[in-house]
């Protein structure tokens, strides 16, 4: 068999493959520093990173960090699209010229799989081995140069974080090496590997597919349920007919397709790793095992679990406060210069109150996701965040998801985006759309201060048991409820459209580390600067149409600000959708209120503040003002007071339940790749807040709450 | 390394720090069975049963070198035989 045609004379493209928890990303971060950039492959949620690698004589080269990977056999679109870039399939993404597999050294024989597979598909290849150090500290010795005589190729070992073996990593690219043309050194039984090379060569031949490919889809081919609907069902008859013929001589014989392609490689890798790996017989437990003894315990385990989560959202939800202020305070003086550099009219209306406050509505949720990140990073880096999927998963299975979406949906309680875009650990597409579909029901941080307002506008503040507030237990059952209506629309959505057999969950448990700041940081900034780049961008547009709509049209100047809103069309809107949101028992006020929050949920507070005639509503002092005023507000079509108790807890419902949130709408959108399911879930959202609503408002008026 | 024949049981039916010896994939789903191969579960190889999670599911197990959760249904198709108790 011979190999790949030629070896480029110059490497343009190098590809970064390699299994998951490898040391791929670190090493990618220090081939690369921060010189790399961080996009999605067209038409699929799959992260793409590429950054400038510098060979010798400062030759720069293409980068790219392919999704980690277990198999070429795809088990994820993540994988689908690393098979495919390495194959040269992808339309959007040229194959590289050589591929780099990072090879942790404390885990070999699996992590070598990959590399049998790379061999056989004939892709370039220098092998990364990664983790030396912690390899020489459980006293295992690899003679890389024995082990890249068996693999035939250059074997460069690497400590990525100490930038140790970099720059011979570097001159192992520049001169890629011409492998030596004998195929796999692996056997697979005679008549199996026979019929191999036959497909394969027909897939040349008759199908004119080069070389790596036929290899592959020969594989795929022998190793289907059903080689006729592979690859679209482009072959023909014939070719099928044989095929099945063949494959049948050869279930025949006894010989497990599936398993043989497998085995084989790992008899090999066994025998390759017992010639030049020197590991030690293992005396006592390792740390790893030290301490999952107590991660994975059954009362300690959910305590730490507990403990861990109550330090990460404390973090978002307190410590990013700070922050928060901060940017909030920097973009209202950066809006005061602004008026007072230009004349008061409505470019500078525009400016503040449409574009400057708009941009900062949506740049002070950056904190909350910088901390998300930053622990989520820390907890994926360490190993941790494994365990988590390991106690969670049974808890998540109920409503068909796996332990993965647990950490999403928390971070939701801070902020829907942030975890929105951490739905992307999840490698099932339907359980990452569950999660994504169902993460705005977790009551985020933008919901606090609607609750708050209405909470001590109109729940008594009475203790009860002598312990609990009332008000307290009212704001613990609104985040309750929104987490139980999440997992329950996840199990809906999952025993529906979402149906499929249930979710492979076959998880590594990587053994404990300390985590790369490097890595954590670098991780955080990407997110931070994804988020700005989508989020700002729509909702720069949408704030400046929103600050019309409130703005125009125009009393006379000196008209008092209340009239002015309900003059404006965002005030007409509210009066006209008020027959709508009647039967919630809500009046046009409130629905400026609604119509406000559109933009972010808290703008509820300053709609009723601008509508009551209260400067500043998040202003603790004027706050009690604020509240007296809704609570003596009389509608005039009724002659009732137009906020009641069960009005505040209708609301209240209506805010845990409904999509307001324009942000978390581009982010779906760019998550999914289109408008179809941030549509769909504004769509089911806005019905299951109206619903959940309506049965509350008329249930609370049965029960005579409604005085 | 003498060892008796044994009827092999369900790697699922194990406790912690039980070693064995898989003898088969038969009772695993297609989908499953590819990738578990993959991991290096096949014929042969020896297993460690590591744990359970703590609420029963899913499991943790140790095999060339390096840990692996598949969940109670996956277990239940592979089909071990117990190492010799220490």
């Amino acid at each position: 068999m011979n190999v790949r045609s030629q070896q480029p004379e110059t490497v343009r493209t190098v590809a970064l493959v390699g299994n998951p928890n490898s040391g791929k990303t670190t090493l990618f971060n220090a081939l690369t520093g921060l010189h790399h950039r961080v996009g999605n492959y067209p038409g699929v949620t799959v992260e793409k990173k590429e950054g400038a690698l510098v060979l010798y004589d400062a030759l720069e080269v293409r980068l790219i960090d392919l999704p980690g990977t277990y198999s070429m056999h795809a088990n994820s679109p993540d994988e689908k699209l690393a098979t495919e870039i390495l194959l040269g399939l992808s339309k959007h993404t040229p194959a590289p010229d050589i591929a780099v597999c990072t090879v942790d050294a404390t885990n070999l024989e699996r992590n070598l799989y990959l590399v049998t597979q790379l061999i056989d598909r004939h892709v370039p290849l220098v092998v990364a081995l990664t983790m030396v150090d912690c390899a020489r500290q459980h006293g295992i010795t690899v003679d890389t140069a024995a082990l890249s005589r068996a693999l035939g190729c250059p074997v460069v070992p690497v400590v990525a974080h100490r930038g140790e073996g970099l720059d011979a990593l570097r001159a192992a690219l520049s001169n890629p090496v011409r492998r030596n043309g004998h195929g796999p050194a692996w056997r697979l039984p005679e008549s199996l590997q026979k019929e191999w090379l036959r497909v394969q060569d027909q897939l040349r031949d008759q199908y004119h597919q080069p070389l790596s490919v036929a290899s592959h889809e020969a594989i795929e081919l022998l190793t289907a349920p059903d080689p006729a609907t592979l690859n679209g069902g482009t072959y023909d008859s014939a070719f099928v007919e044989q095929l099945r013929r063949n494959i049948e001589k050869l279930d025949f014989l006894g010989i497990d397709r599936q398993a043989a392609f497998v085995e084989s490689r790992y008899d090999w890798i066994r025998d390759v790793i017992a010639r030049t790996v020197h590991t030690p017989e293992l005396t006592s437990p390792g740390i790893t095992d030290r301490i999952d003894r107590v991660v994975t315990h059954r009362f300690w385990g959910f305590v730490i679990f507990l403990a861990i989560m109550a330090i990460m959202f404390q973090s978002i939800f307190t410590w990013a406060a700070y922050p928060m202020e901060w940017i909030a305070a920097g973009f209202d003086a950066l809006g005061h210069l602004v008026e007072s550099v230009l004349p008061a009219g409505d470019l500078s209306d525009l400016l503040v109150d449409g574009a400057i406050a708009g941009v900062a509505a949506v740049v002070t949720f950056l904190p909350q996701i910088v901390f998300l990140f930053f622990f989520l990073g820390l907890l994926e880096d360490s190993g941790y965040m494994a365990r988590a999927a390991f106690i969670m998963d049974k808890l998540m299975s109920k409503v068909g998801l796996h332990g993965k979406s647990f950490i999403p949906l928390l971070g939701s309680f801070a902020c829907a985006i942030p975890g929105i875009m951490a739905t992307r650990t999840i490698e099932n597409p339907k359980d990452r759309l569950a999660t994504i579909l169902v993460a705005p029901l977790m009551s985020c941080s933008a919901r606090l201060p609607v609750y708050s307002l209405l909470i001590a506008a109109f729940i008594p503040s009475t203790v009860i048991l002598g312990f609990f507030s009332v008000q307290g237990l009212t704001l613990l059952s609104m985040y309750l409820f929104g987490m139980v209506m999440a997992l329950l629309m996840a199990w809906v959505f999952k025993k529906t459209f979402l149906r499929g057999a249930p979710p492979l969950f076959i998880m590594e448990l990587p053994a404990y580390k300390m985590p790369s700041m490097k890595t954590v940081l670098v991780q955080v900034w990407e997110r931070a600067l994804a988020f700005l780049k989508t989020a700002g961008t729509i909702i720069l547009g949408v704030s400046v149409l929103l600050w019309a709509l409130v703005s125009y049209p125009k009393l006379g100047p000196g008209a008092a600000r209340a009239e002015q809103l309900a003059h404006s069309y965002a005030g007409r809107a509210g009066q006209i959708i008020e027959p709508v949101i009647r039967p919630l028992g809500f009046d046009w006020k409130i629905g400026i209120g609604l119509i406000t929050s559109l933009l972010q949920r808290e703008a509820f507070v300053s709609a009723m503040a601008t509508i009551y005639n209260v400067e500043d509503g998040n202003d603790t002092r004027r706050a009690g003002s604020l509240h007296e005023a809704m609570r003596r507000d009389i509608d005039t079509s009724t002659g009732a007071n137009t906020f009641t108790l069960l009005t505040a807890i209708s609301l209240m419902v209506y805010y845990v339940l409904a999509m307001q949130c324009l942000s978390t709408v581009a982010i779906v959108r760019k998550e999914t790749n289109g408008w179809k399911w941030p549509l769909f879930q504004i769509a089911y959202m806005t019905a299951l807040a109206y619903g959940a609503t309506f049965i509350v408002y008329h249930g609370g008026l049965m029960l005579g709450w409604g005085m | 390394m003498e060892r008796t024949t044994k009827t092999p049981v369900s790697l699922s039916s194990l406790s912690p720090g039980d070693d064995c010896t898989v003898t088969g994939l038969q009772g695993v789903r297609r989908a499953a069975r590819q990738r578990l191969l993959e991991m290096g579960i096949m014929q042969g190889v020896r297993v460690r049963f590591v744990r359970r999670a703590p609420l029963g599911d899913p499991i943790e197990i140790h095999l060339r070198g390096y840990r692996l959760m598949i969940r109670d249904t996956e277990a239940c198709g592979i089909s071990v035989t117990l190492d010799h108790p220490a």
